[in-house]
C-alpha cells in the first residue's frame, strides 16, 4: 500500500499535493454547507466556465516557468478575438462561411503569437524585465484595442459559432474539450518535448543554460510566442462565448491566471512545475466560486476567497516545511 | 558631474528623452510650453506621484506590490465612512486617518511576506483579490457622492493669471505630493534606514549577516508604500470628488511601469525619487501633449505603450551594442 503511494506520490511529483487536497477541502466543505452543491448542474457550470480561465492560466504558465511572466495575455487574447470579427464580418457577419472562421481563427492565432514574438524578442536580446516588457505590451494593446473599436463592442457572428461556446460532444462541454487537448499539448510539451526541457533549464539557470550550448534567446522567443498562440485560443474561445469581443474582456482574469499558477505548486522563480497540478486548482478556484454562488454570494466574495485561499495553501507549505525540518533534525 | 552622468544614468537619459518631446510639442501645440499647463500636470499627476514614491522604497527593498492601488480604494471607503461617523473632520484628521488604515493594510502584507516567506509577488497579488473582492463585496459596488465640505472644495495654494487669460494654480494635492516626495526622498537617502533599505534589496542575505533587522526593513518598505497609497487615496478621492471602489483598479500597473521605467530595478537595490518622478511625468507629458495636439484619446495608451515599450528595449540595449565601434574607441583612449 505505502508503496503504491509511493509510485503515485512519484508519478503525480510534490506540486500534487497542495491543489488535491484544496480540491477535497472545497468539495467536502460545500457539499455539507450547500445541499445541491454535488450535483451535475454544479459541474456542468464549472465545465463550461473553466476553458477561458484555464487557457489564459496556460498561456501564463509558460513564461513563468522561464522566470518571468505575461501580463499582456487578457488583451492578446482580446486583440486576437477582435481579429477573428473582423474577418468574420467582413465576410458577411451572420452570413459568414466555416472558410472565414478558419480563416480567421488563423489569422487570430497569428496575431497572438506575433505579439508574444515582439515580447520574446525584446525580452531575449535585451535581457529587460519581462514583467516590465509585458507590463507595456499590455498597455500598448489595450491602447490598440480601444483605439480600433472605439470603446465599443463587436458583435453578430455566425450560427455556427454557438457550439464552440456552448455546445456539447457526447456530453463533455465543447470548450472544455478544446481547453484539455490545449493541457494536453502543453504537458506534452514540457515533459517530452526539447523546448520544454529547456524552458525548465532557463527557469532554474539561464547563465548555466546558456553555458551548456543552448541557445536560450530562440527558447525565450519561442515560449513568448507560445504563451501569445495560447492566449489568441482563449480568445477566439471568448468570442464565441459571449457572442461579442470587447477590448477588456477578461481582464479581471490577469491576476487570477497568475494566482491559479502559484496554486498549482509552480515556483514563483521558475523552473518547477507541471501542468496536471494547475488544471486541479484551476478546478478548485472554479468549483469555489460556483459554490459560492449556490450560498448566494457574488463573484467579488468568491475573489476574495480565491486570495485567501491562496494565502492559506502557502502558510500550510510554510507550516510543512517547518515540520520537515524539525522532524530532520 | 562625469560620475553623476555615470550613477544618473537612466535620470539623465528620461531627461533627454521629455526634453525632445517637450520641444516636440511646443511646436506642436502653442498651448503646450506654458505656466499654467504646467500646473495643470502637476495636479493631474500629483496622485501617480505619491503612488510611485511609495512603491519606490518596496521596490529599492526587493519587493513587489500589486495590491497597493486597490488598498488605497479600501483606504478612501474606510476614511471617508469614518469621517461622516465622527461628522465631518479636516485635513490633518483625514490624513491621519488614510495614512494609518494604509499603513496597517500594507503591515498586513509585511507579515504574510516576512512572518511565512510568501514572495512578495504571490503574497500581493493575493491580498490585491481579498482587498477587491471584500471591498465590491461590503459596499455592493456602489460609489459615494457626499463627501465631506473640505473634501471636495477646492484648496488654491497659489493662483496667478497668465497674460492669455488662463490661471496658474498650485493645488492641495501638488503641495502633498511635494511633502511625500520629500519625505521619502529624506527617507530613503538621508537615514540609515534608508541605507539599509537598500543593502537589503540588493543582498537580503548579506544585509541579515551584517545585522540588519530584515523583519523591520519588510515592515518599513511596505508600510511606507501602505502611507503612501493611503494619502493617494485620499487625494484621489478630493480630486475625483467621489469614491468609486474601482476607480483605481488597474492604476498599480500603470504605476509599476512608470517607477521602473524611472530606473528602479525589479529584484531590489536600485532607484532614485528623481527618477521615479521622470518616469510619472514622462508618461503624463505625453498623454497631456496628445490630448492638446488633438489626437483621439483612444489613442493615448497605445502610444503611451509603444513609448514605454520603446524606452524600456532602449535602455537596456546599452549604445555599445548598437554601434560597437565607440566601444573600441573608448577602450584605446
Amino acid at each position: 500500500m505505502t508503496a503504491l503511494i509511493e509510485r503515485l506520490r512519484a508519478a503525480l511529483g510534490p506540486e500534487m499535493a497542495g491543489p488535491v487536497a484544496a480540491f477535497v477541502v472545497v468539495v467536502i466543505v460545500f457539499g455539507i454547507l450547500a445541499p445541491n452543491f454535488l450535483s451535475a448542474a454544479t459541474f456542468g457550470s464549472v465545465a463550461f466556465q473553466l476553458p477561458e480561465l484555464g487557457l489564459l492560466t496556460l498561456a501564463m504558465l509558460l513564461p513563468i516557468l522561464t522566470g518571468g511572466l505575461n501580463l499582456a495575455i487578457t488583451f492578446t487574447a482580446n486583440i486576437a478575438g477582435l481579429t477573428l470579427a473582423w474577418v468574420l464580418q467582413s465576410r458577411g457577419g451572420v452570413d459568414a462561411g466555416v472558410g472565414a472562421f478558419i480563416l480567421g481563427s488563423m489569422l487570430a492565432i497569428g496575431v497572438g503569437a506575433l505579439s508574444g514574438l515582439l515580447m520574446g524578442l525584446v525580452i531575449a536580446y535585451t535581457k529587460a524585465h519581462p514583467i516590465l516588457v509585458s507590463l507595456s505590451m499590455m498597455i500598448f494593446l489595450r491602447g490598440l484595442g480601444e483605439f480600433l473599436t472605439r470603446g465599443g463592442d463587436l458583435s453578430g457572428f455566425p450560427a455556427f459559432l454557438a457550439p464552440i461556446g456552448y455546445g456539447t460532444l457526447l456530453g463533455i462541454p465543447v470548450p472544455l474539450l478544446i481547453f484539455i487537448a490545449c493541457v494536453g499539448i502543453w504537458h506534452v510539451l514540457l515533459t517530452r518535448m526539447k523546448l520544454g526541457f529547456n524552458t525548465y533549464m532557463i527557469g532554474s539557470n539561464i547563465e548555466a543554460t546558456r553555458y551548456s550550448g543552448i541557445n536560450t534567446r530562440k527558447v525565450l522567443v519561442l515560449v513568448y510566442t507560445l504563451s501569445g498562440a495560447m492566449c489568441a485560443v482563449a480568445g477566439i474561445i471568448m468570442l464565441a462565448r459571449f457572442n461579442s469581443v470587447r477590448v477588456g474582456h477578461g481582464e479581471s482574469y490577469l491576476l487570477i491566471t497568475v494566482l491559479a499558477c502559484f496554486l498549482g505548486g509552480v515556483n514563483p522563480f521558475g523552473g518547477f512545475g507541471r501542468v496536471i497540478p494547475v488544471f486541479i486548482a484551476l478546478i478548485v478556484l472554479q468549483l469555489l466560486s460556483s459554490g459560492l454562488n449556490l450560498m448566494g454570494a457574488n463573484q467579488h466574495l468568491a475573489t476574495a476567497v480565491w486570495g485567501i485561499l491562496m494565502i492559506t495553501v502557502m502558510i500550510l507549505r510554510w507550516v510543512a516545511g517547518r515540520i520537515k525540518f524539525l522532524n530532520a533534525k | 558631474m562625469r560620475s553623476f552622468a555615470r550613477s544618473h544614468a537612466t535620470e539623465l537619459a528620461l531627461l533627454g528623452v521629455m526634453a525632445v518631446i517637450c520641444v516636440v510639442l511646443s511646436f506642436a501645440s502653442d498651448r503646450f510650453f506654458t505656466l499654467g499647463n504646467a500646473f495643470d500636470l502637476l495636479n493631474t499627476s500629483s496622485v501617480n506621484i505619491i503612488f510611485a514614491v511609495g512603491l519606490l522604497v518596496v521596490l529599492i527593498a526587493g519587493g513587489i506590490d500589486i495590491s497597493f492601488a486597490v488598498a488605497a480604494s479600501v483606504v478612501q471607503y474606510l476614511a471617508v465612512t469614518f469621517l461622516g461617523w465622527i461628522g465631518g473632520g479636516n485635513w490633518v484628521i483625514g490624513l491621519i486617518v488614510a495614512g494609518a488604515t494604509g499603513v496597517a493594510l500594507g503591515c498586513i502584507n509585511a507579515f504574510l511576506i516576512h512572518q511565512f516567506k510568501i514572495i512578495s509577488i504571490v503574497a500581493t497579488i493575493s491580498t490585491f483579490n481579498i482587498f477587491f473582492g471584500l471591498l465590491m463585496f461590503f459596499t455592493g459596488g456602489v460609489s459615494i457622492y457626499n463627501l465631506p465640505d473640505w473634501m471636495t472644495t477646492r484648496v488654491v495654494l497659489f493662483e496667478r493669471e497668465m497674460a492669455d487669460g488662463t490661471w496658474a494654480e498650485i493645488t492641495l494635492p501638488v503641495v502633498i505630493m511635494a511633502l511625500c516626495v520629500f519625505a521619502t526622498w529624506a527617507l530613503i537617502t538621508r537615514t540609515t534606514t534608508g541605507r539599509q533599505l537598500y543593502s537589503f534589496g540588493d543582498n537580503p542575505e548579506g544585509a541579515r549577516r551584517f545585522g540588519i533587522n530584515i523583519g523591520a526593513m519588510q515592515y518599513i518598505a511596505f508600510g511606507w508604500l501602505g502611507l503612501m497609497a493611503g494619502i493617494a487615496g485620499l487625494v484621489q478621492a478630493h480630486y475625483a470628488q467621489e469614491v468609486v471602489p474601482n476607480a483605481l483598479y488597474g492604476r498599480e500597473l500603470d504605476v509599476l511601469a512608470a517607477v521602473v521605467l524611472g530606473g528602479a530595478r525589479l529584484g531590489g537595490g536600485k532607484g532614485s525619487v528623481l527618477g521615479c518622478i521622470l518616469g510619472v511625468l514622462l508618461v503624463s507629458i505625453t498623454q497631456n501633449g496628445l490630448n492638446l495636439m488633438g489626437v483621439s484619446p483612444f489613442a493615448f495608451k497605445m502610444i503611451v505603450g509603444a513609448i514605454i515599450l520603446a524606452a524600456i528595449t532602449l535602455s537596456n540595449t546599452s549604445i555599445e551594442r548598437i554601434l560597437p565601434f565607440l566601444k573600441s574607441r573608448r577602450a584605446s583612449q
